[in-house]
């Protein structure tokens, strides 16, 4: 059997193109209802698609990277993210739901309890997909402190040492946030909870456990006022286009989501993630899975698809542009191209749909069969879980084994003796490049 | 149903129930407290189903929404109770994220309130209004905020600013906040999005207001992200119970949630809180008070009073008469005999007690000592007899036409508007209540048979104009 190609699909407003909400079957009235996205997620799971995620931000949408624009013909506001997908989880049964959470506002604490709940209410399908916020008007939604402006243009070229700070400094938090919530996930045994009559306790509170994380930015004492979720850790998706968010998937992620143009940039990156590895201990139990990006409009010719695609753009005003690759073409271009990443190890492909519904019902009843028909999309029967589903096991408690703190104080006394065993957990890349 | 036939001190006829004086009756308002964190929630006696499980929260929403319930209840703490420097053991542990389990329950529920316990002091008011307006949409417009203050060093431990809110603000942080979080719910004009296809316009010209709002507590400005929700703004609910609470509540409050529910005392906190309302220039009727009430039921009076005292020693195990009696001791009692004597020493004062992560309500620990070793002395009582007759008294214990009747005389007689009902048994504690009580009340006339179709919260609650 090969080795599965994972499917996740990016739902946000009425689809991805900015003027996708003025197409005949877009539904833009109902973008702030439940069941405009029960429908949604329900069709991608009946297809047997296995994660949406939600999109989210610290404020309304804008144009490119500014502050607020003026436009008012393309879809603002959002239903926080978090709380729809806990929402649509009792609506569904085996999807995965990802919701992008900011950590650049947020308290850690009610993250991490957030998607542990989801992780409940879901019964084990929970994710989160870590976002920073790098503009300033949503700073000034929280008035604690002032951003300058975050210029994409001159993070890339990364010769700007304000610009390079702020990324640090985001993406440090981030990084930050995200241990927090694996040792508040953590901080429960799972076998906590006793019931024992005959002491009259609850609990076992020796299986309780501070977490006492102390950062640049905050400290939280812990334990989680929850108890450990069902998949013991939800899964962390983070999606990245240059070295430092690559650090923050390499440290804490189960998922890095990456944007490639071309074989030789996929390339490039892998190796970029490489260096990442060495530089930056991996706070995650297994080895990073790499899921590639696409944007995709999908038409029954690839000249449908192309006139789909200038329609839109002549509605909107400018050409419809993104971090990822484009594809307006037929349903077949699209498998083929999922299939060429998957030959090069690509573990997973997160799609997003230029058009809601119509481009996901094009995934689901055209894309699909092929990639079905190609025998990609066996998976582990009976999965219980999301990160079953996608091949990943459940880790114990960090702070679990009885055995553990002892194990620790010695790898511990290892690294002081010998520095050089003190290396950082490698990323399994050749392990995703098959 | 029920068929017991009730003395009919009320007539039946409803909804235009009258009194002799030929007024509408007032009206009964419940709320579903789910099983908290505390020693009320009994969890040994094998009934008791997971506290964390999300099917315990099906079942406990739609059972109460099978009883017209007007909101189900959900309380908060951001930090596990400790006792003697150590996470306490002896009770039920572990809950939920409040936003994030309530959006759960919206989604298997289609009339009942939502109601969540949230911080204005571990809070920022951009995100929590925002959260709580997705609430509001993905329910309906069901969605309901009990609005705490607690602001102490031991929960800022687990947040980025830690205890950076002097006590005596936290009052003032909290009006501020509602006052913002308002700002952003009034920030889009009814009816956005236009979402016009046709024209290309998805916000009109004049959809957005930008809130800018510098204060003491807050610096918030830009717009909002979210559409009016069909009731405009959540029901604000509050549950503290000093002076600057009151006055809190009585300038920003919709339901007070208190711990009034003796009639007396009942209605003199009513008296002090609707006084208060006039002069705000609210009428009455738009703060509706709801004490906590548990209740215990059964065939006969006596066979009530007898489950009462079953399920007291449950509540109250030996060791947690100990630990009960430690929190007002301020001091490790661990020696004593819970079916001996009260200790003979008095409370140690100190300006932190044994117990923290939960509300204190106590002032003056040594004169109460001194009562409880009095009652104890004069009735023969043991420490666990003691704390059983404090701390696992039931508001309201008996047949389910007595208890209906109490009830619905603290309504009358206007001692409250209604109760915040905890059960003792999680999920299940209110599916008796709902069985035998609830059908009582609507034959007085006095409680709802069915929601109104599309109500939101405000409206079943009665505050709509
Ligand atoms: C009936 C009642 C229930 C309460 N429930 C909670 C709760 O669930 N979580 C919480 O943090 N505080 C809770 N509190 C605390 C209060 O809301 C308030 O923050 C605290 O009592 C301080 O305010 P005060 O001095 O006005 O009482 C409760 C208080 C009362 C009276």
């Amino acid at each position: 059997m090969t080795s599965p190609l994972y499917l996740g699909i990016a739902l946000d407003g009425a689809g991805w193109h900015p003027s996708a909400w003025r197409e005949p079957d877009a539904r833009p009235a109902d973008l702030f209802h439940l069941d405009y996205w029960v429908a949604l997620v329900r069709a991608a799971e009946a297809a047997g698609i296995d994660l949406v995620t939600i999109e989210d931000s610290f404020g309304l949408q804008s144009t490119g990277f500014g502050g607020i624009d003026p436009r008012r013909d393309e879809v603002r506001g959002r239903l926080d993210a978090l709380l729809l997908a806990t929402a649509i989880a009792p609506h569904t049964s085996t999807i995965g739901l990802i919701p992008t959470i900011t950590t650049t506002h947020t308290e850690p604490f009610h993250v991490a309890t957030g998607v542990q709940t989801l992780d409940f209410v879901s019964d084990g399908r929970a994710g989160w997909r870590v976002q920073v916020s790098g503009r300033a008007h949503e700073a000034a939604h929280v008035g604690r402190r002032t951003l300058p402006a975050l210029d994409p243009a001159l993070v890339a070229r990364g010769t700007d040492p304000a610009q390079t700070a702020l990324l640090e400094d985001l993406f440090g938090e981030a990084r930050d946030t995200v241990e927090v919530a694996r040792r508040l996930w953590d901080s429960w045994e799972d076998d906590a909870v006793i019931r024992d009559v005959e002491t009259g306790r609850f609990v076992d509170r020796d299986k309780l456990h501070y977490i006492d994380f102390v950062g640049d930015r905050f400290t939280v004492k812990g334990p989680s006022i929850t108890p450990r979720p069902p998949q013991g850790q939800p899964l962390v998706y983070a999606l990245a286009h240059q070295k430092v968010p690559y650090e923050l998937a390499v440290a804490g992620a189960d998922i890095v989501g990456i944007t490639p143009h071309d074989d030789a940039h996929l390339v490039a990156i892998l190796g970029q993630l490489d260096t990442a590895a060495q530089d930056v201990s991996r706070g995650a139990d297994e080895p990073l899975r790499v899921w590639t990006e696409i944007s995709v409009l999908i038409g029954e010719t690839a000249d449908a698809a192309l006139a789909t695609l200038d329609r839109l753009n002549a509605t909107h005003g400018e050409p419809w542009t993104s971090d990822t690759v484009i594809l307006a073409d037929t349903a077949e271009a699209v498998a083929a191209q999922l299939l060429h990443w998957h030959s090069l190890g690509i573990d997973g492909v997160r799609l997003r749909p230029a058009r809601l519904p119509d481009d996901l019902t094009a995934i689901t009843e055209r894309v699909v069969p092929l990639l079905r028909a190609a025998g990609v999309l066996d998976r582990p029967i009976g999965a219980a879980t999301l990160r079953a589903r996608l091949g990943f096991g459940r880790p114990e408690s960090r702070y679990a084994s009885p055995t553990a703190p002892a194990a620790r104080a010695t790898a511990a006394a290892d690294s002081e003796a010998d520095p050089a065993a003190d290396s950082t957990v490698e990323l399994d890349l050749t392990g995703s490049i098959r | 149903m029920t068929t017991t036939a009730s003395t009919t001190i009320h007539p039946t006829a409803h909804p235009t129930a009258r009194d002799a004086a030929g007024r509408p009756f007032r009206q009964v308002h419940l709320a579903a407290h789910f099983p908290g964190v505390n020693n009320t929630s009994v969890w040994s006696d094998g009934k008791a189903e997971s506290q964390i499980a999300f099917s315990s929260f099906r079942h406990f929403a739609q059972n109460a929404e099978r009883g017209k319930f007007d909101f189900l209840f959900l309380a908060e703490g951001l930090r596990l109770r400790e006792q003697k420097g150590l996470i306490h053991d002896l009770d039920v542990v572990g809950r939920p994220n409040t936003l994030a389990i309530l959006a759960g329950i919206a989604a298997v529920t289609e009339h009942i309130g939502l109601v969540g316990t949230l911080s204005s002091t571990f809070n920022e008011p951009y995100e929590l209004a925002r959260q709580l307006a997705s609430l509001d949409l993905l329910s309906g417009g069901r969605a309901g905020w009990n609005i705490v203050t607690t602001s102490d060093a031991f929960h800022g431990e687990n947040f980025r600013r830690g205890a950076f809110l002097d006590p005596k603000d936290r009052y003032v942080r909290a009006e501020e906040f509602v006052a913002v979080a308002r700002a952003l719910w009034d920030g889009w004009a009814p009816g956005a999005p236009a979402a016009n296809k046709k024209t290309g316009e998805f916000l009109s010209a004049d959809a957005l207001t930008a809130v800018d709002h510098h204060g003491a507590q807050f610096d918030v400005s830009g717009f909002g992200t979210l559409p009016r929700s069909p009731q405009g703004h959540p029901v604000i609910v509050q549950a503290g119970d000093s002076a600057d609470g009151r006055d809190f509540a009585s300038a920003n409050a919709e339901v007070i949630f208190s711990l009034h529910s003796e009639f007396e005392d009942g209605q003199r906190f009513f008296r002090d809180v609707k006084g208060r309302l006039p002069a705000v220039g609210r009428h009455p009727d738009s703060l509706k008070i709801l004490p906590a009430a548990t209740f215990i039921l059964g065939d006969t009076a006596a066979e009530a009073r007898e489950r009462s005292r079953e399920v007291a020693l449950l509540q109250v195990s030996p060791q947690t008469a100990i630990s009960f009696l430690e929190q007002l001791w301020g001091t490790d009692l661990g020696g004593y005999d819970p079916d001996g004597p009260l200790p003979e020493i008095d409370p140690v004062l100190a300006d932190k007690g044994v117990a923290r992560g939960r509300v204190r309500h106590v002032v003056d620990p040594v004169a109460v000592a001194k009562t409880w070793r009095g009652i104890a002395e004069a009735e023969g009582l043991s420490i666990r007899d003691l704390v059983i007759r404090f701390a696992a008294k039931h508001t309201f214990v008996g047949t389910p036409v007595q208890v209906a009747e109490q009830i619905n005389r603290h309504v009358q007689e206007e001692a409250s508007d209604g109760f915040v009902i905890v059960g003792h048994t999680n999920p299940t504690g209110l599916d008796e209540f709902v069985d035998r009580v609830i059908p009582e009340l609507q034959e007085r006339g006095v409680y709802r048979t069915e929601y109104e179709p599309g109500a939101t919260l405000r409206d079943t609650l009665g505050l709509t104009p």
